[in-house]
């Protein structure tokens, strides 16, 4: 025992010290980080960010330089505040609790006491800087935009947030990142990559030399520049012909599938999202839940299409078998479905066959067609699928891929959404009870991309290219593969001559023969859709929307449009002379109609958008409606 | 038998431990210590270099103490005691005061350190006493002569003011104890180790409770097994010793100790966690060698002992430089060459037929034991700040003479036990 006591110690502290040493270096590696951000100082050398130019080549979005003042908190010296503040024109007590700030995220890590200054700004403090220890000056390249508009298509660049971060390792704290629209679509490639060096530091935190000889030091590399497809000049167009209205436009090159304009309204400028007021102006967007100028109607409105979408029921009939171009079909104001039960139908000769039926928009004739297309299974169900199936080859129902990060899916319902509805087998249903779905009303609902989409696939007689806003990325030959895949629909070609005939005579002798365009021959149909908004929980009815789809040339098409009005009465009303105009531009470069353009640059919708706000009843639609049922509501107060 | 054949008796594994824990020790002092505006590589204003001459001058040194006979040691081993405590003595007149610390006698650019040399000097006064026909250390009036013997020299440490150093000489219980101390010294020591760290971490109040406690739970357990009435006196004795004990633990603590002392232990016992201020040392300490992985960053790539984080790395904390370049493979290489070295002394020591051999040996096995413990303990933040170094490792010829001289006369008596007897 008296020979074995100080052995046995001595082996145990052995295996002891083995223990903790692995605890320490093997096990527990949080002390390796802790080393690097001791023992080494990162410094960031900024690439400029890539340019954004148009399709012919304007350029839309470069850079400007921008300076950032900013803090290691550790390093920080007793300073005369009262000067310093005064370069920085903000209060002491806003500049100690910066400085509090940033001492709290990180001691020794740098944070940004005082972002972006001004060129004035910077010359003026940047002599002065040597006296305050702990401080210095980052510059960063911000965003200068050469245009007003596209701010929905462009996005904006942002600083990261602990949140961003945390899953993206790669930005650390002042950096910059694209949001929204191409610029965090096409992020990785406009970002570049950033030059780093590493300095080796002593304990007193001087630089004492590049770290193993700058053996891991990169130099920055600039981001690429890319090309949009956007036509600038038709966007701007797009935007001025929006004035004091709200809706979108989506138009769409339909042999390539490029996205020629998309435009949301309200919109904003773009360079109200950079610099220091970006984050006040932001906000103040943000809050606007009335108007919503945040909200790519565009990408992210979902809408009953209405009318237009009397062209995909004739075409899936006709595919079916269930309709041809010659049977005509009786309208006597409306469809009658059962007991009582009809949907009107506006005055029009009848009885009318299928390009007379797209011409006037027959109600009646759709409904006929859309009940077979139904019937033609043994079940509703199989019914309802088989037609789904159809509008899914369109790129209906679901987000398109397109590259831009917002989108929602609209809604294209299948057996499994009515059976819910009417809670099947308990209670069966029928074609007859999805009937509003023949003339895009019902529960179908597509975003205006979706609309544009159809309408290029309709003018490509059956197929389609994922919708897409990159022309091309420098330094790549090519755009994603995804973009150039050829999307064929489940309609055979031939079935496409008599709906492109039914819409080139909307113009001619149709709901839409007074926009007619000199020299373009024009295919297109106008929407009118019904729409209801919630007030204290009830459903009020609200002036019909206008919605507009068109092509042109009827051969050889060169654009394929899908115009949204909110509130705009009816479809030609508003939705489709914005649609001429447009057309008018793109394929002539001017435009002869002066006073059809000047009736829509002047004219507002605002009072419609203001009348659910007033808290009385209003007339909608023209004033020939009362919006009756919030009318009952507020009689029976 | 001819002379010319003594050294072949020599332990070779010891002295092969050793010059592997000297040359792998210089390897590092040279790491921490590199700078790189230095042109030349020999220069006497060099860390580094100083120490290689140290090294140069220890080997003289081996030389010289296997050269000389063996019952030299034994003969003169209460005069070499005596010089020792007189020139520990005479720092309190001559001495020199290097930061904060008067433990220097100062010759030109150098400086010795007696209290290194104190080490041996003390175990060879007290092997010399212990194997004395007279002693017997099973008895109490032998007991108070040998820890006088081993107590002067920590006195006289103590005061210049050098804790870490006086605390070394706590290792000669393991010596005393092989020679026949009773176990109860050992626990008492052990328990008394325990009260300390139990008042300082969890309050006077708690342990007194704790005491109470746990001395009624024996008192009942031996009362039922016995029947008879166990001594209540004898209990309440002890348990209020215990008691003063913790109430003394918290004075000294309290008004004693300085400032400094009471942060070291603070921090180790988790009470305080400045990781800027007091706790840096170990902070910066665990975090360089943290950070040296499986096989550490390479030599003379640590950022850490680049960067000069640890403070004192090259000589108390020069195995936070070993964590860091060499990584857990080359700290567990040098503990291990630590542990062998203790445990062959030891080995060494049982196999002596000689009692002045054998507690010298003993004596040698338990200081660098406590060297060891104390420093590796402290560096990988397991132990309180004790500035005492790593034998063989940490910069300072002192040191490395101190303990060069420690293992070399106990080698030179290993050797010659075969032969003379």
């Amino acid at each position: 025992m008296r020979k074995l006591l100080l052995l046995v110690i001595v082996m145990i502290t052995g295996v002891v010290f083995a223990s903790r040493l692995f605890y320490l270096q093997v096990y527990d590696t949080s002390f390796e980080k802790l080393s690097e951000n001791n023992a080494i100082k990162i410094e960031y050398d900024y690439p400029q960010r890539g340019y954004i130019y148009d399709r012919d080549g304007e350029l839309l979005v470069s850079n400007q330089p921008s300076y950032d003042v900013m803090v290691i908190p550790r390093n920080v010296k007793p300073l005369d505040t009262l000067e310093f503040c005064k370069l920085l024109k903000i209060s002491k007590e806003e500049f100690k609790r910066k400085l509090e700030k940033a001492r709290i995220w990180s001691p020794r890590l740098p944070s940004p006491l005082y972002p972006q200054l001004t060129k004035a700004e910077y010359a003026s403090l940047s002599e002065k800087m040597y006296k305050f220890e702990g401080f210095y000056i980052q510059k960063r390249s911000l965003r200068e935009y050469q245009v007003s508009h596209s701010a929905n298509v462009l996005g904006f660049i942002r600083e990261v947030d602990e949140r961003i971060i945390k899953d993206n390792p790669d930005y650390i704290m002042g950096e910059l990142i694209g949001k929204q629209g191409v610029e965090q679509a096409y992020e990785d490639e406009l970002r570049g990559t950033k030059g780093v060096k590493y300095i080796q530091k002593d304990r007193f935190n001087r630089e004492i030399g590049s770290y193993k000889d700058g053996a891991f030091d990169t130099i920055p590399e600039r981001g690429k520049d890319i090309q949009l497809t956007i036509d600038a000049t038709l966007q701007k167009y797009g935007e001025e012909l929006f004035a004091n209205k709200r809706g979108g436009i989506v138009a769409i090159e339909p042999a390539t599938g490029e996205i020629l304009a998309l435009v949301t309204a309200p919109n904003f400028d773009p360079g109200l999202l950079v610099g220091r007021e970006r984050s006040a102006n932001f906000t103040k967007l943000y809050y606007d839940t009335i108007a919503k100028p945040l909200f790519d109607r565009g990408l992210q409105g979902e809408y009953s299409p209405g009318s237009p979408f009397k062209t995909l029921t004739a075409l899936i009939a006709m595919e079916e078998g269930v309709m041809n171009t010659t049977e005509k079909v009786y309208c006597n104001h409306g469809y009658v479905y059962g007991r009582g039960q009809k949907l009107g139908c506006h005055s029009h000769f009848s009885p009318l066959a299928m390009i007379d039926g797209i011409a006037q928009s027959c109600n009646a004739y759709f409904c006929t067609a859309y009940r077979r297309i139904i019937e033609k299974y043994p079940t509703p169900q199989e019914g309802i699928d088989n037609w789904k199936s159809h509008l899914n080859s369109f790129g209906l129902g679901d987000y398109m891929g397109y590259d831009l990060p917002s989108g929602k899916k609209g809604l294209i319902p299948n057996s499994d959404f009515y059976n819910r509805w009417y809670n099947y087998p308990k209670y069966k249903w029928y074609a007859t009870a999805t009937i509003s779905n023949a003339i895009g009303q019902g529960e179908v609902n597509l975003t205006p991309m979706q609309m544009a989409n159809f309408t290029a696939a309709i003018a490509n007689r059956g197929y389609w290219y994922r919708p897409h806003v990159i022309k091309s990325i420098e330094g790549q030959k090519t755009i994603p593969e995804e973009y150039t895949v050829k999307n064929v629909t489940t309609i055979a070609p031939e079935h496409f001559e008599p709906v492109v005939q039914g819409m080139f005579d909307v113009y001619n002798k149709g709901t839409a023969s007074s926009l007619r365009v000199p020299d373009i021959e024009i295919c297109g149909k106008t929407g009118t859709a019904e729409n209801y908004v919630r007030i204290d929980g009830k459903a009020v009815q609200l002036t019909d929307h206008s919605t507009f789809v068109a092509f042109a040339p009827k051969d050889n098409p060169k654009i394929a449009i899908a115009v949204f009005v909110e509130n705009g009465y009816w479809g030609s009303r508003y939705a489709g002379k914005i649609a001429s105009l447009l057309i008018e531009k793109y394929i002539k470069g001017e435009i002869t109609r002066t006073d059809l353009e000047k009736f829509v640059l002047e004219g507002s919708l605002m009072n419609e958008y203001e009348k659910p706000y007033t808290g009385k009843p209003f007339p909608i639609n023209d004033g020939k409606k009362i919006s009756a049922k919030f009318l009952a509501e507020n009689n029976t107060k | 038998m001819s002379q010319s054949k003594v050294y072949l008796k020599f332990d070779w594994l010891t002295i092969f431990l050793f010059f592997a824990l000297v040359g792998i020790g210089w390897i590092n002092i040279y790491s921490a210590s590199l700078d790189e505006t230095a042109t030349a590589f020999f220069d006497l204003s060099n860390v580094y270099s100083k120490q290689l001459m140290f090294i140069g001058l220890s080997v003289l040194l081996i030389i010289f103490i296997l050269a000389i006979d063996s019952k030299f040691y034994e003969r003169f081993s209460s005069v070499i005691y005596i010089i020792s405590l007189v020139s520990l003595l005479g720092l309190f007149v001559f001495g020199k005061e290097i930061s904060g610390a008067t433990s220097w006698y100062s010759f030109g650019p150098f400086g010795l350190q007696p209290s290194e040399f104190a080490k041996a000097a003390t175990a060879l006064a007290l092997a010399k006493y212990c194997s004395d026909m007279q002693t017997n250390i099973g008895e109490f009036k032998h007991q108070i002569r040998a820890f006088i013997i081993i107590a002067l020299p920590a006195i006289f440490i103590i005061p210049q003011p050098d804790p870490g150093s006086a605390l070394v000489y706590a290792a000669f219980i393991f010596p005393l104890y092989r020679e026949g101390l009773h176990f109860v010294y050992l626990l008492l020591g052990f328990f008394a180790a325990a009260l300390f760290v139990g008042t300082l971490a969890f309050g006077v109040i708690w342990v007194s409770l704790g005491v109470i406690a746990i001395g009624a739970l024996i008192f009942a357990y031996n009362a039922k097994r016995n029947r008879k009435r166990p001594p209540i006196i004898r209990y309440s004795i002890i348990a209020a010793a215990c008691i003063g004990f913790a109430f003394s633990v918290n004075y000294i603590f309290e008004n004693v100790f300085e400032q400094r002392h009471r942060d070291r232990f603070n921090i180790v016992l988790g009470k305080e966690t400045d990781s800027q201020g007091i706790g840096y040392n170990t902070n910066q300490s665990e975090i360089a060698i943290g950070s040296g992985g499986w096989t550490g960053k390479g030599w003379t790539q640590g950022t850490q002992t680049k960067g000069n984080f640890v403070p004192e790395q090259h000589t108390d904390y020069i195995f936070s430089t070993v964590g860091e370049e060499w990584g857990f493979v080359g700290s567990l290489v040098v503990i291990i060459l630590f542990v062998a070295l203790i445990i062959r002394i030891i080995y060494l020591a049982e196999r002596q037929k000689n009692q002045f051999s054998r507690v010298y040996g003993y004596s040698v096995g338990a200081i660098l034991f406590l060297h060891f413990f104390v420093n590796v303990g402290m560096v990988t933040g397991l132990f309180p700040t004790v500035g005492i170094p790593l034998p063989f490792f940490s910069y300072g010829g002192s040191g490395l003479w101190g303990f060069t001289i420690l293992l070399f006369i106990f080698v030179r008596l290993d050797g010659g036990n075969y032969y003379y007897t």
